[in-house]
């Protein structure tokens, strides 16, 4: 038997159905104290789900629970708070328009005056004091929607360590910080790790669960498959048993470019985002497009798209010069856009798989207005299996699929309009490692197939690993370019961030 | 199709709560379930009807209408001096529905163009339109309408009331729109998610200018219906029907967020509350209480809609 008082925390056997579904069978994981513990595993491999029983969201229907070997029942996420279980959510959940203090100290305000008076001065030195003890330059008093996200997350773990928290789950931290954010938060945890606190850290990138993990926990369709040191493990291991069968060559390259140019774009500029830009793409290249967060990649694809209107500049699609001024616009021209941000911007949530694959060729099925249902379903039936789609229907809601399906629902919808140039914002932004390779596949697929496609990635052995071409954008500007065979993330990073216009 | 076990279960709730409603008043009043009481009803709700048809289209993109009863003020006291000025009836119904959509059309125009949130745009569009019809008027009603334009609001095809067909043909009509045509599935997919709709192609602003043009449009169909019964046009006439007919929007299960509910579902919230105000007149209970009760149908409504959402 396992000595059950070393752990901090742990949960046996735990049990979790929803209708339908067995979101965790009979799991089994334990934290030690002051570990940095990692937790990865597939899109739906439960470990939401798992997080959310320890922080009180859910209540398992089996098994138990103990934190410093007592059972205890963490019924709601009060309790997980008053239990010293603090968690990051994976989408920040800060009040935008409310103070940086206001928020690490939201409805735990300290009171004066019988009760009747928030202490503002007290608030405020308490919050100074925890941004403080995370080296974090930020005035408590700073709005939390003028702070960038990497900033945000700290205050999150602010928030944490402000209960006291002696556990802190991490969903994803780092999926919206650029490299050197990372690092800081990094420090953050290694030191919190000294002060014997327990990080459960949720990733999907397994760099840097080599980097700052312990321990490590694999799940596998609501199974406990391994928990093991880090140290013991390699990352192909780690993938082999997450996935549950071997993975080819996660970066597949079978294709070469064209030499016909597709498109082009000569001296952009649009105020202070982007500063006299210059390009081409040629058929069946990945062009990638690689620079922090913030530096204008996303404003180029936007204003290529017709989103935001532009102050000079010109775009030539097969030597022709065209002016796009909408989405719609852009589409006819043959263009795809692929957002960056699948909910806010791609999906609709409340309607149908076949629904949100079909929206764009509605017209196209039509006769005098009217759609063939018939047809779009057996359509988006297509895409379905064509690209691996896991749903039980086409009927299904899109908001009941993973994040990795969605993204698949996303690009079926975009192949579907047969587009000559797509631009891909970040495509494995948030999905595990099988989806991964298989967008990766299709990318070299499509290229083969003569479609020109710009690739934005913040995750640089991504953009190494699948484009022909990379160009770096630092401040709006250009600042290097190298070809497949030169490329290495030293030469990137040198020119994302330092800005020294590299000769390629 | 479409339906799956969610909307199942909220549909069916609605129309349980419906039928109860039913069956209770049938035993409270022997007078409830006869045939002409049941037109009755009907043709009580008709207006209501048509212009909750465009509510429902309204508030699926996410936005809403208050201006459809000063709309349908202002249409009728014009319609009916033109009548007076003795043009052809059919063409003065055309001029009427005419301007109907063209109000309803600048209020698309300002909610896409200008961008005024919907509430503010057509609650000033509320004001200016009722101000119009009082300015037209003088304050005074337009009385003695011509025989045939009567025919509109209280003629008789076969056993049923005119209004009745009219409102049927234009329940009919929503339900392909929304569901069977194109234009309908990108409403819901630009009331669901706005932005990807614009990403993915879809004229947004066409769609939304044109809801609030159709919302417009059956407002004065209504008004045009109302007048004929009445055989007056007041310029206070229509005062407050927006609120009925949102009422009837959100009791059928449309929600305010956008992208999600039916044009049936508006159809039961129509009869739902008509067959309150009905059934409260046959009790003689004082028409103080119809608000309250009416309030409360409401809230109950949209409580159990919200349990069926969670549930599912």
């Amino acid at each position: 038997m396992i000595d059950k008082k070393k752990y901090i925390l742990s949960l046996e056997n735990i049990r979790k159905t929803f209708p339908g579904v067995t979101a965790l069978d009979n799991v089994t994981f334990r934290a030690e104290a002051g570990e940095i513990h990692a937790l990865v595993g597939e899109n739906g491999a439960g470990k939401s789900t798992l997080m959310k029983i320890i922080a009180g969201i859910y209540s398992p229907d089996n098994g138990s629970i103990r934190l410093g070997g007592n059972i205890v029942e963490i019924s709601s996420p009060g309790k997980a708070q008053s239990l010293g279980i603090g968690m990051i959510h994976q989408e920040l959940a800060l009040v935008p328009y409310l103070t940086v203090g206001q928020n690490i100290y939201l409805g735990r305000e300290p009171h004066r005056y019988l009760k009747a008076f928030i202490d503002w001065k007290k608030l405020y030195n308490m919050a100074e004091e925890q941004l403080g003890a995370l080296k974090l330059e930020v005035d408590p008093k700073t709005f939390v929607i003028d702070i960038p996200i990497a900033q945000q997350q700290m205050v999150e773990v602010a928030k944490a360590l402000s209960i006291n928290a002696k556990i802190i789950i991490m969903d994803e931290p780092t999926s919206a910080l650029t490299d050197k954010e990372t690092r800081i938060l990094f420090g953050v945890m290694r030191s919190l790790k000294e002060q014997g606190i327990t990080i459960i850290y949720i990733s999907h990138r397994l760099e840097e669960i080599f980097e700052i993990a312990d321990r490590v926990t694999v799940l596998r369709d609501g199974l406990h498959i391994a928990t093991s040191l880090i140290s013991d493990l390699s990352q192909d291991d780690i993938v082999r048993m997450m996935v549950g069968r071997e993975l080819g060559d996660l970066y597949p390259k079978n294709t070469i470019p064209q030499e016909n140019c597709i498109l082009e774009v000569k001296n952009l500029s649009s105020g202070k985002l982007l500063k006299d830009i210059n390009f081409h793409l040629n058929k069946g290249e990945v062009l990638g497009i690689s620079g922090l967060i913030g530096a204008g990649r996303t404003e180029l694809a936007r204003a290529i798209f017709g989103i935001d209107s532009f102050d000079s500049g010109e775009i030539f699609i097969d030597g022709t010069k065209v002016s796009i001024n909408s989405p719609g616009e852009a589409i006819r021209m043959g263009l795809g856009f692929l957002t960056e941000d699948r909910k806010e911007q791609g999906l609709f949530m409340g309607m149908s798989v076949r629904e949100n694959i079909t929206i764009g060729v509605l017209k196209k099925f039509s006769t005098f207005g009217f759609p063939s249902f018939r047809k779009l379903k057996i359509l988006a039936g297509k895409f379905i299996k064509q690209m691996n789609i896991r749903t039980p229907n086409v009927n299904q809601k899109v908001k009941n699929l993973s994040g990795g399906n969605q993204q698949k629902v996303l690009i079926a919808r975009w192949l579907n309009l047969n587009p000559g140039i797509l631009i891909l914002d970040e495509p494995t932004r948030g999905i595990d490692v099988g989806a991964k390779a298989e967008i990766y596949a299709l990318i070299d697929r499509l290229a083969g197939e003569g479609v020109g496609i710009i690739l934005i990635s913040s995750e640089l052995p991504e953009i190494i690993g699948i484009s022909d071409r990379i160009i770096v954008i630092r401040q709006g500007e250009i600042t290097g370019e190298f070809t497949r065979e030169e490329v290495t993330q030293d030469k990137i990073m040198q020119c994302a961030a330092a800005g020294g216009r590299y000769a390629s | 199709m479409k339906k799956n076990t969610a909307d199942y279960s909220e549909r069916f709730g609605l129309v349980i709560a419906f039928l109860i409603m039913i069956f209770a008043l049938s035993l409270l009043s022997d007078r409830f379930l006869t045939f002409q009481n049941i037109l009755n009803v009907l043709r009580q709700s008709s207006i209501n009807g048509i212009i909750a048809v465009g509510m429902t289209m309204v508030i699926l993109t996410a936005g809403i209408d208050l201006s459809v009863g000063s709309i349908l003020g202002l249409t009728a006291v014009i319609t009916a001096d033109l009548l007076h000025s003795g043009i052809p009836v059919v063409f003065a119904i055309f001029l009427g529905l005419l301007l109907g959509s063209s109000i309803g059309l600048v209020n698309g125009l300002l909610i896409t163009k200008i961008k005024i949130p919907p509430f503010i745009a057509t609650l000033g569009m509320m004001t200016l339109t009722r101000g119009l019809a009082f300015t037209f008027t003088q304050g005074k009603p337009i009385t003695g309408l011509n025989e045939g334009f009567r025919f509109i609001g209280t003629g008789m095809a076969g056993p049923f009331p005119f209004p009745v067909i009219i409102a049927a043909i234009v329940f009919v009509a929503g339900y392909i729109f929304l569901k069977k045509s194109r234009h309908g599935e990108n409403i819901y997919a630009l009331g669901n998610n706005e932005t990807a709709a614009e990403f993915s192609g879809i004229p947004v602003k066409r769609y939304v200018t044109l809801v609030y043009a159709v919302s417009g449009f059956l407002s004065a169909l209504a008004g045009m219906i109302l007048v004929g019964r009445l055989d007056s046009a007041q310029p206070i006439i229509g005062q407050g029907y927006e609120f009925d007919a949102i009422a009837a929007v959100v009791v059928g299960g449309t929600s305010f967020t956008g992208g999600d509910g039916s044009i049936w579902g508006t159809l039961i919230g129509v009869l739902i509350i008509a067959v309150i105000n009905n059934g409260l007149n046959l009790l003689d209970v004082s028409s103080f209480y119809e608000q309250v009760v009416k309030g409360v149908v409401i809230a109950v409504a949209l409580l159990l809609h919200r349990y069926a959402k969670k549930k599912n």
